[in-house]
């Protein structure tokens, strides 16, 4: 049942609450999403919601369908290094998301990657995902994740991936009219804290965003969410607030992150916040089981829980489309 | 006294001695087996076990990490800090001076513990 509504391109069903009078429902995009992690495709298309799923004959109805003005993808947590039981290879899964990435029918323009590339900060983990990487002939663009930074102080992560960044790593750049803003939250953490963006980084960002119009659609990217997904655990961001606070003059803003190793969508006024699939290991949903460590699945049930995600911006609408796909 | 008696006496003063060695050696020896296990923390499921630990002055504490992940050791004020230590290393530390030292995992700051040093 759950399925056939996924698949049915005319899923407007999801609009419930439609308070804006825009054909746009902050619960039913919600609900829209939360079917990322199956592969659905959730697109605002003439200012109505539709979600569709990502099988493989979608291509000849997508071909109706104007995609975005801005295309890229957003790659998280490989890990590169790992070798414990939750997942053995993770060079043949960082393989697949490229594999996934290049097969994408919408190319994207260039591809973020929100951090954890390597597992233990070592430089031949990072040659061989540059290595893997290579093969997508696409721009990068980096954000540490805490296992990037793990002895040196971020300063090896620096010299590979943030020659233009400020401070330790953080930068900005413009791509078809969309503002993208990288930010650092994994270094200087406190005791008991969680992640941290700190005053100069925080300085910074409020001088970037100043100059824009507030039509700019926003893209910020960061590896530790930097909205409250669960503290306990230490899914946050402790001065994440202070950041948004900078953004509410905007209209479209979408925050990408990665770090919990799961698909997660949250919207809170102009704000879309989403969190990546990792291409190494899942970890558990917050809360359930003993701790965030790597979850060890059956082999086979693996590449449904690692991916990549595509994001599509359509100039003049109010959201950018944000779509999850597993590797299986 | 014949060398019978001889030999008894000397055996009868003997046995509590040679009993006594053994009741005096196996309780030290129990009791620095207990000290090495107690001077131990480990690393595991994001926490510390034990996260509060109380030891003498000149005590080397040893930290070992028994998860997937790697984690630190890295006092509060700065005191001590570890490398970060992969899936079953160690990192030890003497402490000379008493006191009672905070740290922290400097990778994921939720897991807190405490070395009190009397």
């Amino acid at each position: 049942m759950a399925k056939k509504t996924l698949l049915d391109p005319n899923a407007s069903a999801f609009i419930e609450h439609d308070h804006n009078n825009d054909g746009i429902d902050r619960r039913g995009f919600l609900k829209c999403m939360a079917w990322a992690g199956t592969g659905a495709l959730c697109v605002i298309e003439g200012g109505v919601l539709t979600s569709r799923a990502l099988a493989s004959d979608m291509g000849s109805k997508m071909k109706s369908h104007k995609m975005g003005e801005l295309s890229f993808a957003q790659i998280s947590d490989s890990h590169m290094g790992f070798n414990k039981p939750a997942n053995p290879d993770v060079i043949a899964t960082l393989q697949s998301a490229v594999d996934k990435i290049k097969a994408l029918r919408e190319q994207p323009e260039f591809i973020l990657h929100t951090g954890d590339i390597s597992h233990l900060s070592k430089p031949s983990e990072f040659d061989n995902v540059d290595q893997i990487l290579k093969a997508t002939n696409k721009e990068i663009f980096f954000v540490p994740g805490e296992h990037d930074v793990l002895n040196d102080e971020g300063a090896m992560f620096r010299e590979r991936y943030g020659k233009n960044s400020k401070g330790q790593g953080w930068y900005s750049f413009d791509k078809n009219g969309v503002h993208f803003i990288g930010l650092v939250n994994v270094m200087n953490l406190k005791a008991g804290g969680l992640g941290t963006l700190g005053g100069a980084q925080l300085e910074w960002m409020e001088d970037d965003v100043k100059h824009l119009k507030s039509s700019t659609p926003i893209v910020v990217f960061a590896h530790i969410p930097l909205w409250s997904v669960y503290p306990q655990w230490g899914w946050g961001t402790d001065d994440s607030a202070q950041a948004l606070s900078y953004l509410r003059k905007f209209g479209s803003v979408t925050v990408l992150n990665g770090h919990i190793h799961q698909t997660m969508q949250k919207v809170e006024g102009n704000i879309t916040f989403h969190t990546a699939f990792s291409t190494a290991f899942p970890q558990p949903a917050p809360g359930q089981g003993e701790g965030p460590g790597p979850m060890k699945v059956p082999a086979e049930q693996l590449r449904s829980i690692l991916g990549i995600t595509d994001v599509n911006y359509v100039q003049g609408r109010h959201a950018l489309a944000v779509v999850d796909s597993s590797l299986a | 006294m014949t060398k019978r008696n001889v030999f008894l006496s000397s055996l009868a003063l003997m046995l509590p001695l040679a009993l006594a060695t053994v009741l005096v050696l196996h309780p030290t020896r129990a009791k620095s087996e207990d000290k090495a296990s107690a001077l131990e923390v480990r690393v595991d499921n994001f926490t510390f076990g034990p996260d509060m630990l109380t030891v003498p002055v000149n005590s080397t504490v040893t930290w070992v990490n028994k998860d997937d992940l790697p984690h630190t050791i890295a006092s509060t004020d700065g005191v001590f800090k570890s490398k970060a230590l992969d899936t079953e290393d160690k990192y030890s530390y003497t402490f000379a001076k008493a006191g009672t030292y905070a740290y922290f995992c400097s990778i994921h700051p939720k897991m807190v513990g405490k070395i009190v040093v009397q």
